[in-house]
């Protein structure tokens, strides 16, 4: 018969219709909106009814691969000075793709030889495109993707090229936003100090050895 | 691409069979790392015909120009016109090529043979200059015809030119601060070429467009003395999915002729790719077809590893991971693309958003496995970025098993046996299977027309042999099929999910170290995968730099519009949106 198609669709969308209300009666006394667990059941596989996020006020989870708009990561020694984990070595800038990185580097004025960390640090975040590789191809852990969005300011002139001032955050900050890649990278450092350790106890046991091998056939002889 | 094409021959000195058959007009491409053969310009025409009957390969995949210049006079200085062709029947490419003078590049064209060469010979003129001789419509297709001249040669250099290759000095080891507007600040941010006055400048792109509209719409024989209206559909137009502009003669409100005019978001990604490093253009290709950047990743991935060879194979779990991304790429794009041709017929908006709501399930998961929703860039040469993050596995297992079959199953019920829907689809836009396999149509649109063809199958690429699924096809051609084979699609998708999740292994993710910079030996390659809209085909050049030579993108959504004229001739002005919203077309892909 012409139309039953149409009136199938019809019930489609009137299940729908009525779901949103029986999905809020099933909430009652539960939050689903403007909670935590809320926006998780609206994002799940179950989800039926609202299925939308009402932003700012609800915000959806952040998951730890998410990048945006990289940073440059500090650690705070004992006496409380700041040390940049970056060496100025350029490989961000050179594998940017929109070439949105400038480092400043500087020198030593008695030695004349390059210091590590960069003087200052550029990053126009108009031109950057979020693809994360100067975090992925950084040797050092030094730069890593944000997970911070929103970014709206009212002076786009003044404001949208970050300098390093504005780009540094400490490994804490690092560690609370990715602390999967965080652990495993410090897993990897430590495993690479042990190894260090291990050579050069290895070196020191072998130069012994020799030592007393040279030794014991001066005996021998 | 290598082993099963009949002309090419292991042994290095017997003729082949191209060259036996057409002897003096056809000789192998000896360049290292080049296949095929390089045919004689004059013969060029005479060849293709013979190609194309007697040995089968009917499917024109890929026209494009390269230009090979050397600032000294000695060096090698030819534009060299390079086509790739299949059998729609399946198999691998067989390759030929002519060159010709950069000062002089004339080639004749094929458009009669291969209709589908229309658009991608404007296309090599636009930015090349390479005159087709007997092309009925040779205009620029991307650009104005005001541009000063054809940017992709490698000896134009735009305004305010940096550098030829990136990095760019003064971003390292210079480190200075500017913003672009500061170099180019408005008023001084153009430069004409010698002799131009922008004052008295006379616009020919739209009239050129109007009489070629005119002349293809002479064949329409009037029963009622009727003027003929022109009617602009675009740019602005909310059916277009985007800026793109369909000039539109009509008798009455039946459609006569149409003209597609694009290139408003033309930005010149292969110059740009061309100036990119290797590593660089993968963020690149997720703004092709912005809905489906695993895919255009994958392409890209493909057509570099090809050149690479072994060293860059992608160990299996990778193999695994890029095809179960692949694919919740392909059931996206989809439920997109079903959606929003409902809006184009009429129903606005619930049934585009009953779509997208699987569809943001589905960008979660590539938020958490590639970092961003839309602009994946996940794809690495030997493998892809990162490994799967904890718990994603079962997430796609739950979406895969249980919500998306369901939820697609009641996007069927809710749309396919719609009277609605069937009036307005069955018999609209009808494409028979000879033209659309002559008109080079991809993907969804040349299979919904009763052509079986899909590179997974036809050419298979990465692991694709090994799952089990079924080519769709659909008999009548029209948008109601059109739609139709995009929900059977997205089936088998969930279908080759379902194995490759259940098979996939443990393992690395890389091949080796990811380097920065990859060496990438001199040749040239040619990937293609079979994307949500079409075969997306990634043509490179390297001659063993740090960039690329050639960049090119064979990109389904603009090679498809080369049929929509054939599509709307005849029907109504409504049905012309329709159709458009059947090709899904993506203006990032379009226009480049």
């Amino acid at each position: 018969m012409y139309g039953i198609g149409i009136l199938k669709g019809l019930w489609v969308t009137l299940v729908h219709f009525v779901e949103t209300f029986t999905e809020d009666f099933r909430w009652i006394g539960k939050k689903r909106y403007y909670s935590e667990e809320g926006v998780a059941a609206r994002r799940s596989k179950d989800a039926k009814g609202i299925f939308t996020v009402q932003y700012p006020e609800e915000k959806l989870p952040v998951p730890e691969e998410f990048r945006f708009i990289p940073f440059l990561v500090y650690e705070v020694d004992e006496e409380g000075n700041k040390h940049d984990r970056c060496t100025s070595c350029g490989i961000c800038a050179k594998v940017c793709p929109p070439q949105c990185i400038w480092i400043v580097r500087t020198e030593d004025p008695v030695t004349k030889r390059p210091v590590p960390e960069p003087v200052d640090f550029f990053i126009d975040v108009d031109i950057c495109m979020n693809c994360g590789y100067c975090a992925e191809y950084c040797p050092f852990d030094a730069i890593k993707m944000d997970h911070d969005y929103e970014l709206a300011s009212y002076d786009r002139h003044a404001e949208h090229i970050y300098n390093k001032e504005k780009l540094s955050k400490p490994v804490e900050y690092y560690a609370s936003i990715r602390p999967a890649n965080y652990t495993r990278e410090e897993a990897i450092k430590a495993a690479e100090e042990a190894k260090k350790a291990e050579a050069a106890a290895a070196k020191a046991a072998a130069a012994a050895a020799t030592a007393q091998a040279s030794g014991g056939e001066q005996a021998a002889s | 691409m290598s082993e099963q094409t009949p002309v090419k021959e292991a042994p290095a000195n017997p003729p082949t069979e191209l060259e036996k058959r057409f002897p003096g007009a056809v000789k192998r491409d000896e360049r290292a790392g080049y296949e095929g053969h390089i045919v004689e310009v004059a013969k060029l025409h005479e060849v293709a015909a013979a190609i194309r009957d007697e040995m089968g390969y009917d499917f024109l995949s890929s026209v494009t120009a390269v230009d090979y210049y050397s600032e000294a006079p000695e060096g090698e200085n030819f534009i060299e016109v390079v086509y790739h062709l299949y059998k729609s029947t399946g198999g691998g490419a067989l390759v030929y090529r002519v060159q010709v003078p950069r000062d002089d590049a004339v080639v004749p064209s094929l458009v009669d043979l291969y209709p589908g060469a229309d658009f991608q010979e404007r296309e090599a003129w636009d930015l090349y200059g390479v005159k087709f001789e007997g092309h009925p419509d040779l205009r620029r297709i991307l650009l104005w015809e005001g541009f000063a001249g054809h940017p992709m040669r490698k000896d134009w250099k735009e305004p305010y030119f940096e550098e030829d290759v990136k990095p760019f000095k003064n971003r390292w080891p210079e480190g200075q601060v500017y913003r672009i507007e500061d170099r180019n600040p408005v008023g001084k941010n153009v430069s004409y070429p010698q002799g131009f006055d922008p004052e008295g400048f006379q616009e020919t792109d739209d009239p050129r467009m109007y009489e070629s509209l005119e002349r293809s719409s002479q064949d329409f024989v009037e029963r009622i003395d009727t003027e003929q209206v022109v009617v602009n559909l675009g740019p602005q137009h909310p059916s277009t999915h985007g800026v793109f502009r369909m000039a539109v003669r009509m008798h009455g409100e039946t459609i006569v002729g149409l003209k597609p005019v694009m290139g408003y978001l033309h930005r010149n990604h292969e110059q740009i790719g061309e100036r990119n490093t290797w590593t660089m253009n993968m963020p690149f290709t997720d703004r092709l077809d912005y809905l489906s950047s695993m895919s255009n990743n994958f392409g890209y991935a493909l057509a570099v590893e090809k050149l690479i060879g072994e060293k860059a194979a992608p160990p299996e779990r990778a193999e695994y991971i890029r095809v179960i991304m692949a694919e919740l790429t392909r059931i996206s794009n989809h439920l997109w693309a079903i959606g929003f041709l409902l809006n184009d017929l009429g129903a606005f908006f619930t049934p585009a958003l009953y779509a997208i709501e699987e569809r943001e399930l589905i960008l979660d998961i590539f938020e958490a496995t590639a970092g961003s929703r839309m602009m994946c860039n996940y794809f690495r040469f030997g493998g892809v970025a990162r490994d799967l993050p904890e718990g994603i596995l079962p997430k796609i297992k739950d979406l895969v098993t249980d919500r998306l079959p369901r939820k697609v199953e009641e996007l069927d019920l809710y749309l396919s046996a719609n009277e609605l829907v069937r009036s307005r689809g069955e018999g609209v836009g009808v494409i028979t299977p000879e033209e659309a396999i002559a008109f080079s149509a991809a993907g969804p649109v040349l299979r919904a027309s009763g052509v079986p063809y899909d590179v997974r199958r036809a050419d298979p690429y990465s692991i694709y042999d090994r799952f089990k699924f079924d080519v769709t096809v659909r008999q009548h051609g029209d948008v109601y099929d059109r739609y139709m084979i995009r929900i059977d699609e997205i089936y088998q998708s969930l279908s080759i999910l379902r194995q490759a999740l259940k098979d996939i292994p443990e393992g690395e993710i890389m091949n080796g170290k990811n380097p920065y910079q990859v060496r990438v030996p001199a040749g040239e390659s040619y990937g293609r995968v079979e994307g949500p809209k079409g075969e997306l085909g990634f043509y490179i050049v390297s001659t063993g730099k740090a960039n690329p030579h050639r960049y090119h993108v064979r990109a389904p959504s603009f090679i498809n519009l080369t049929i929509l004229e054939k599509m709307c001739v005849g029907q109504k002005i409504a049905d012309v949106v329709v159709n458009l919203g059947s090709i899904d077309i993506v203006l990032g892909e379009v226009d480049r």
